[in-house]
């Protein structure tokens, strides 16, 4: 019997395995040992975590393969890196090494700046930022098998992660309104693919997983963006630019789990020692913003 | 009839709307206390190594031992990691079902594939005679089944993907991804037998 490989079914898929977890960016093995021990369900492997990014300046690349596979060779949870947008081949490089999914993010700086990757043409799936639903939809019609907020990566601010995943939310339940004949306008309006446009207003939802990114920084952040709807959090500059990483990754997971529950969320927030220290979103300017970048 | 669906982190929700379309009651469980007046439980795929460790972290390791000693279980992927014996790395596992799986044993994600399956025991079931469809992620193999464990379904080299022990089922796959919801009827099958016991 036939084996079939790299469908869409198999990349949503571990997009849908992800779900109700907690992915965090790591930037070194021993990292990454501390992220699956605190029950990570998956890792992003990169050089610089995006507070660095934002505080160093400079072209922001994918990261060394090395490292990428270092860290694929120390833990058993699937392993994520990132290209810069439009950067093809920096995806060709990283499905060549066998990360299990690629990120197409705006953490790095773009390579192109009018078109995103053809991730249909990937064997390997793609998560991208989204700050509305007509990017989200852009972004799936391109082949995203998962989407995630933009939030402002690097702040320790969750305010945009919360704007961007209520504007998203609002749309949807917005279209599940609009009768059939006002869909093509509405596709028109937020530039997205019709036919992702029905299918969203039929689902009431993304038609794929979706989860938070840009700003996490404590648990109360984490089980904020659950509450709003979101199906998973990342965690970027948040965890290892704390006091106590393990501690804190440990005590984020868990506030994914029981996002629902304030006693369990109360006991998980104790003594976790200093938070990043974060940078509010309105200190910085505009042409700092990461999230702006995307089309 | 009940069925809980142990929800700390993966594909939970998928399960629950298979089961609810069948006229199950669902239930998440993420506390011990959630397994009172269950049927039977579900462990959804997700990453074995993070549902075992907030297992252990939330106390639910014996309490799911206890429930399964008396209630039919059903692990899909992960789910089946953490049921088994064995899994050749250092991992909290509840050690129910004898059988030895190897994690990841397609290798990494873009090995993920589809395939048909012939599986005889889905066969007496409204609509069994043609191949279920699954969906393997990452998935694990069972390199053994022992004792009374036996296999259920196996690729066309023999090697194992489904598993059964007396009320237990383990599936390298996943049948909460597909609309064929044969599985879960056959599984509400093992749970009802022992709530009629």
């Amino acid at each position: 019997m036939d084996q079939q490989v790299a469908t869409f079914a198999v990349k949503s898929g571990l997009a849908q395995m992800l779900k109700g977890g907690v992915i965090m960016d790591v930037v070194t093995p021993d990292h990454a040992r501390i992220a699956e021990d605190a029950g990570a369900c998956a890792v992003m492997a990169l050089e610089r975590v995006p507070a660095d990014i934002r505080a160093n300046g400079g072209v922001a690349r994918m990261s060394d393969p090395d490292l990428i596979e270092r860290i694929m060779a120390t833990v058993s949870i699937p392993v994520m890196a990132k290209c810069r947008i439009g950067h093809f081949v920096e995806a060709q490089i990283l499905e060549a090494i066998g990360v299990d999914y690629i990120d197409e993010s705006e953490v790095l700086t773009p390579a192109d700046e009018e078109h995103h990757i053809n991730k249909h043409a990937f064997k390997v799936p793609f998560v991208c930022g989204c700050r509305n639903l007509g990017e989200a939809l852009r972004r799936v019609g391109e082949g995203a098998a998962m989407i995630r907020t933009k939030g402002e990566a690097g702040t320790g601010d969750v305010g945009e992660a919360v704007r961007h995943a209520r504007t998203v939310m609002g749309q949807i339940r917005h279209l599940q309104n609009l009768p059939d004949e006002e869909l093509m306008a509405f596709a028109k309006e937020n530039g997205a693919p019709y036919e992702l446009v029905v299918e969203t207003k039929r689902l009431g939802r993304l038609p794929v997983v979706n989860f938070a990114a840009g700003g996490v920084a404590t648990p109360a952040d984490a089980a904020l963006m659950m509450q709003l709807g979101v199906d998973g959090v990342f965690v970027g500059s948040g965890i290892f630019k704390s006091g106590d990483p393990a501690k804190r990754a440990a005590a984020i997971v868990k506030a994914v789990t029981h996002y629902n529950d304030p006693a369990v969320l109360a006991e998980v927030s104790r003594n976790l020692g200093e938070a990043m220290v974060g940078r509010n979103v309105t200190s910085i300017p505009e042409n700092e913003l990461l999230a702006g970048r995307g089309w | 009839m009940r069925i809980g669906v142990l929800a700390l982190q993966g594909a939970f929700h998928e399960h629950q709307v298979m089961l609810e379309r069948l006229g199950a009651e669902v239930r998440q469980v993420r506390l011990p206390a959630h397994l009172d007046g269950l049927d039977g439980l579900i462990i959804p795929g997700g990453e074995s190594t993070t549902i075992g460790k907030l297992a252990v972290d939330f106390n639910l390791m014996e309490p799911l031992k206890t429930f399964a000693a008396e209630h039919a279980l059903w692990g899909t992927c992960a789910g089946a990691i953490f049921m088994a014996r064995e899994v050749g790395r250092p991992q909290p596992l509840l050690g129910l079902m004898d059988i030895v799986i190897e994690r990841n044993a397609f290798g990494r994600q873009v090995a993920s594939f589809e395939t048909d399956l012939d599986v005889p025991a889905l066969r007496h079931l409204n609509g069994g005679g043609k191949a279920y469809h699954a969906v393997f992620i990452r998935a694990p193999l069972i390199e053994a089944v022992r004792g009374t464990a036996a296999a259920l379904a196996a690729l066309p080299d023999g090697r194992i993907v489904a598993a059964r022990q007396g009320r237990w089922l383990a599936t390298s796959f996943h049948p909460e991804l597909t609309q064929d919801d044969r599985f879960h009827r056959y599984f509400l099958e093992m749970a009802q037998s022992k709530s009629e016991r």
